[in-house]
């Protein structure tokens, strides 16, 4: 018997399975362990369960909601408004930290000494700190030192500035906002194949047939045909002091700048330091041989430079994205009502069932990061696929 | 021959030109090599010029140092009140620790420096040793100090723990916890074993995927409901449990790319040397990856350290939730008291995570050198 | 067999040994100092009580709280993370507010000694889970008792401490001065808590537009209130009362007279443990009770001798009430003596000589206008 079971454990191939069973069992025995001990404290302690909260009415406001949102709208609604604002968080934060890492990093090469240094004295001092740190401190910061809605800045009497906030005019598109933006998508959309057919054409154009400028372009002029299609010339709502705060126009909580403020500058830092890893990573040769071409310095950045330097960015760039993404949820501790904040603060506190609300918290985030890196895996391999 | 054309003694050279040596040669080098450089660095000085002597002057010219009570930072013109800080500053560090038993945790920060001073010498000799030991003996020896209830020391619960005790206490057990998972996760992950790579993946893409926050969550409402009834676990453990599962998953990553950078000759020679699987691994492949990804560790850890400060969201007092929860004593409310608290905890961290980088950053061109 | 991963697998054992050691230091030990520490409390520790004979039939499976109490020697209380005037620690951390004083009173009807409580802090949002998952005892933490909360969580309510209702503060020079001027005002609260509901109800019932902004943290609350991100602060009016001490310049600022909703805050037990709720539940009644027979922490034991049967019903002199319990007949007279009455525990914690200057207004008893009224004890 023993020398049967000494001969099980030699052979390679059986020790794999037994070491494969005994980690099934153990991951099985363990999820059993924790589902049970779930079921039963709920089971004895007469806790709700299952999922049919989300069809109950929330009852409470929600300071940004992007979608029509009340107090009679369900805990279902209030989880689509929270991720909403997550996202538009996101976005900007990403789309803002782009622009100023890209800055930061070339100006972290510049040949001018003083650029070079501050850049760096940005990155060393933004990277070191911890991030909800540089929330509260913008939020705080920044609240502290603005005037009240009576005593806002206030810029040609359409903009204003205060603790409540910014307020800025808005368009009044009577009810065809979403189309206009279906519009200016499909514009952007189109711009976007057409330089994308010209490119293929050409390898030089001038920078207005690019694809930065021709798809938002093309973007805008849809945008502005339809919205003199459906509306007209539209009117314009100006904000104006009523009561105690400003009404019309479109108002922009503090709490949302402070954070897409925090999370962009903290991201840039991060940013930064890949895009100089970047482009330093580009062979000096290339470089050279570009100007013994004769190719400008404009040319030589945007078709020699940047296309081998952005292979090296793009995979640390997107896990950057995706750690932006995450560190929105920080947004709780200031109070802007995003998914965490909405979802696992509130609905979990009035409705008491931590585990659905976790859980589906957790799914969300799970689809948002894996669905990233998804399309960024597709999009870095095209990009490697250039080089054979 | 007549050489009497030829020079006989050699010219002293001739200095470089004025425009590329000395202090104006930098200058005009550095910051006014053209036009457009010279319109930014002309903007960039005069914004220096307006923005250092501002802070100097309020972080030390205006400044107020000491006092006892709010009252004299509520001045006009006050700079930073870090009267404040001084007054609140062994409860920044420890928490709400009792003072008779605060030597417990200077025994353990010395024992700490003490341990990290000896990696930063290129020239010591033992440092695997020593970093054995603090990963192993050390964590152990800590929370037995710190807990007490044995040898004669009272016992202090960890609800009165807090400060940057805390934060290093949460950051080290981190760290601590996730290298020996964070190696098993990776091997799991290179593994040729199905069942234990698609485990290893489903693990680590899932810690990966969520933020640390939505993991705090867990670990202090649901983490509860998990347990068989009766069973409770200490609030402050619940949040080590989450932050060690979050950052081994990270490390996971981190050590998976030293094992893909080992050659894979380095395998094929320990299997051709009869070395078993666990022996290629720890003896072989191990020490050369873990080698390679130190910088890596070392910024995984930098992250985990400023991550920390997420536990005071989920009602632990670290050092940046202690500082915040005193800006609301009545008796320090000024003005000036929450810029100051910030400063306060940012340079702390600072502080820390530089140093750290710097370290990571030298430990890097060591190892690319050696590998030249 | 081999041995040479003999090194490895010694390591695993003393890791596994060690984690074994370390992981029980984290449950808490009793210790408690037995020499004299407050003058409200006996300086001598008190023998633990056995478990008397009860009327109560508990699951074969599993232990009722009272035993649990009984063996480890403490209560475990759920109390907030720091409200002046119901639960906050002093400078020397020891929990003091009406909330901690219902705690002392259950431990001193249970233990005998109203310093056998170990305290745990809870946000809003952890309270119930800890209550639930048995982390915790009794829930004392302000918290409103309200009809989902006492089926559909799992809980229990056993009374009320504070009878409350939900106010607002605002800063004296924007000039309100009623609720119904608060038009298009920016709306400070608490996020998860029913303030939150009740305000989004009272604005909505009265078409008067507004903006919530909701915090996780009181702390976080006040400080963005006190930054001017709100004209209006609002929260159960004694938490109003608490957190008003940590604004900048309190004399700014005044409180609304109209509350919009009722705030019955009470302790809560888990659902199914019949004999502890009952427990809790006569702890808060001989605190009230004792107020109303005029039984306070320095005369209660010269009443031993008292001929009025109420009085000896109440401290166990005469008849058996603390056994039907299932706790010492001496329960009350311990409360007493180491708590005090509810009126001493008001006085000392909310009254006027405190920083909180909080009236007894409704929580006054019921024969001088009030609504406390404890149940006859027969």
């Amino acid at each position: 018997m023993p020398s049967f079971i000494q001969n099980l454990l030699s052979n390679r191939t059986a020790r794999g399975y037994l070491t494969q069973l005994i980690v099934l069992l153990g991951v099985a025995w363990l999820g059993w362990m924790m589902f049970d001990n779930v079921a039963t404290n709920l089971r004895q302690q007469n806790i709700a369960s299952g999922l049919s909260f989300l069809e109950e009415e929330a009852g409470f406001g929600i300071s940004q909601t992007l979608v029509e949102y009340s107090e009679q709208s369900s805990y279902g609604q209030a989880l689509w408004v929270g991720l909403l604002n997550t996202l538009l968080c996101a976005l900007l934060g990403i789309f803002f930290a782009s622009i100023l890492g890209f800055s930061i990093g070339v100006a972290r090469l510049s040949p001018n000494w003083l650029v070079a240094k501050l850049a760096a004295t940005y990155v060393d001092l933004l990277r070191n700190v911890p991030l909800l740190l540089q929330i509260f401190f913008w939020y705080f910061a920044v609240l502290r030192s603005l005037p009240g809605p009576e005593a806002s800045f206030e810029l040609a009497d359409s903009f204003f500035m205060n603790t409540r906030g910014i307020f800025v005019p808005s368009l009044v598109m009577e009810g065809y906002g979403g189309l206009v933006a279906g519009c200016m998508v499909l514009g952007a959309v189109f711009g976007w194949l057409v330089a994308h057919a010209l490119e293929k054409r050409h390898a030089v154009r001038p920078i207005w047939l690019g694809k930065t400028m021709l798809a938002p372009g093309v973007g805008l002029v849809f945008g502005l045909f339809a919205t003199l299609i459906f509306v007209g010339v539209p009117a314009v709502d100006y904000p104006h002091l009523d009561g105690f705060n400003f009404v019309g126009g479109l108002g922009i909580i503090p709490e949302f700048t402070a954070l897409t403020l925090a999370l962009s500058l903290y991201t840039a830092a991060f940013i930064a330091e890949i895009v100089r890893a970047g482009i330093q990573s580009v062979d000096r040769g290339q470089v050279e041989a570009s100007q013994a071409l004769g190719l400008s310095s404009r040319q030589e950045l945007k078709l020699v430079v940047i296309p081998q330097a952005l292979r090296v960015i793009i995979p640390p760039l997107t896990s950057q994205y995706l750690n932006l993404t995450k560190n929105s949820s920080l947004a709780v501790a200031i109070g802007y009502p995003d998914l965490v904040s909405v979802f696992s603060g509130t609905v979990l506190n009035q409705t008491g069932q931590a585990v659905e609300v976790i859980a589906i918290t957790m799914a969300v985030y799970l689809i948002l990061s894996l669905s990233t890196s998804f399309l960024m895996n597709i999009y870095n391999a095209r990009m490697q696929l250039v080089t054979r | 021959m007549n050489n009497a054309f030829l020079k006989s003694t050699r010219e002293a050279p001739l200095p470089p030109p004025v425009s590329t040596s000395g202090v104006v040669g930098w200058l005009r080098m550095n910051l006014f090599s053209s036009i457009g450089n010279s319109l930014v660095s002309g903007a960039l000085l005069l914004f220096l010029v307006w923005l250092i002597p501002q802070l100097i002057d309020w972080a030390f010219v205006r400044a107020i140092w000491s006092g006892e009570s709010g009252a004299v930072c509520r001045v006009d013109g006050a700079g930073a009140c870090w009267a404040f800080v001084n007054a609140k500053f062994d409860q920044f560090i420890y928490g709400r620790y009792p003072e008779a038993e605060h030597w417990r945790v200077n025994v353990i920060f010395l024992l700490l420096a003490g341990g990290l001073m000896p990696l930063a010498l290129p020239t010591f000799r033992y440092k695997n040793h020593v970093v054995l030991f603090m990963l192993t003996v050390f964590p152990f020896a800590a929370f037995v100090m710190l807990l007490g209830g044995t040898l004669g020391m009272p016992q202090v619960e960890t609800n009165k723990w807090g400060g940057l005790l805390v934060t290093l206490v949460v950051a080290i057990t981190g760290i601590v916890a996730s290298l020996p998972l964070g190696v098993l996760l990776a091997l799991g992950r290179r593994s040729d074993l199905p069942v234990l790579r698609i485990f290893s993946v489903l693990f680590i893409e899932f810690w990966r995927g969520i933020p640390l926050i939505t993991v705090l969550f867990m670990a202090s409402v649901m983490l509860p409901l998990f347990l068989p009834d009766g069973v409770t676990v200490d609030k402050l453990l619940r949040a080590l449990i989450g932050v060690a599962l979050f950052s081994s998953a990270y490390m996971a990553e981190v050590i998976r790319g030293g094992l893909q950078a080992v050659p894979q000759g380095q395998y094929e020679a320990a299997r051709a040397l009869g070395l078993s699987y666990w022996q290629t691994i720890f003896q072989v492949v191990m020490p050369q990856a873990l080698r390679i990804v130190i910088p890596g560790i070392v910024n995984t850890f930098i992250g985990l350290f400023k991550d920390t400060t997420l536990v005071m969201i989920v009602g632990l007092f670290d050092l940046l939730g202690v500082v915040q929860s005193n800006f609301t004593d009545p008796n320090w409310a000024s003005p000036q008291t929450a810029m100051s608290g910030y400063v306060f905890v940012a340079l702390i961290f600072w502080v820390f995570c530089f140093s750290m980088s710097r370290y990571s950053v030298s430990v890097e061109k060591r190892v690319s050198f050696n590998q030249r | 067999m081999r041995y040479r991963h003999l090194s490895l697998i010694i390591g695993l054992i003393l890791g596994i040994m060690a984690t074994l050691i370390v992981i029980p230091m984290f449950e808490p030990q009793d210790q408690f100092p037995m020499g004299a520490t407050t003058g409200t409390l006996p300086s001598a520790g008190v023998p633990l009580p056995k478990p008397t004979a009860s009327n109560y039939a508990v699951a074969t499976n599993q232990k009722s709280t009272l035993q649990v109490v009984l063996e480890k020697g403490y209560v475990q209380c759920g109390v907030s993370q720091g409200l002046p005037g119901f639960s906050n620690p002093d400078d020397r951390g020891d929990w003091r507010g009406i909330d901690v004083d219902v705690c002392r009173a259950v431990a001193a009807a249970v233990l005998g000694d109203a310093r056998r409580v170990k305290f745990t802090a809870l946000s809003a949002k952890e309270r119930f889970t800890a209550l639930q998952s048995g982390e915790i005892d009794i829930l004392s933490r302000n918290t409103t008792w309200t009809l989902t909360r006492d089926t559909s969580l799992g809980l229990d309510f056993i009374g009320v401490t504070y009878y409350d209702g939900q106010g607002f503060l605002v800063r004296k020079e924007s000039g309100i001065k009623s609720v119904y001027e608060l038009k298009g005002a920016a709306v400070c609260t608490n996020t998860g808590t029913t303030t939150e509901l009740n305000v989004a109800d009272f604005f909505r019932t009265n078409n008067i537009p507004y903006q919530i902004v909701a915090f996780e943290k009181s702390d976080e609350v006040i400080a963005a209130y006190d930054a001017g991100r709100c004209d209006a602060y609002t929260t159960d009016a004694s938490g109003l009362y608490a957190e008003r001490l940590k604004l900048t310049n309190i004399d700014e600022h005044i409180v609304l007279p109209e509350l919009i909703s009722k705030e019955p805050l009470g302790p809560v037990v888990r659902q199914g443990d019949d004999q502890w709720a009952d427990i809790a539940r006569w702890s808060l009644n001989a605190l009230i009770g004792a107020e109303e027979l005029g039984l306070t922490q320095k005369n209660v034991r010269s009443f031993l001798k008292s001929e009025n049967p109420e009085v000896r019903r109440f401290l166990g002199v005469e008849s058996s009430f603390g056994e039907s319990l299932g706790l010492q007949n001496d329960w009350a007279l311990n409360i007493v003596s180491q708590v005090g009455n509810y009126g001493e525990s008001f006085e000392r914690n909310l009254g006027k000589e405190t920083r909180l200057g909080i009236e007894r207004g409704l929580n006054a008893q019921w024969n001088e206008g009030g609504l406390m009224y404890a149940p006859p004890v027969r």
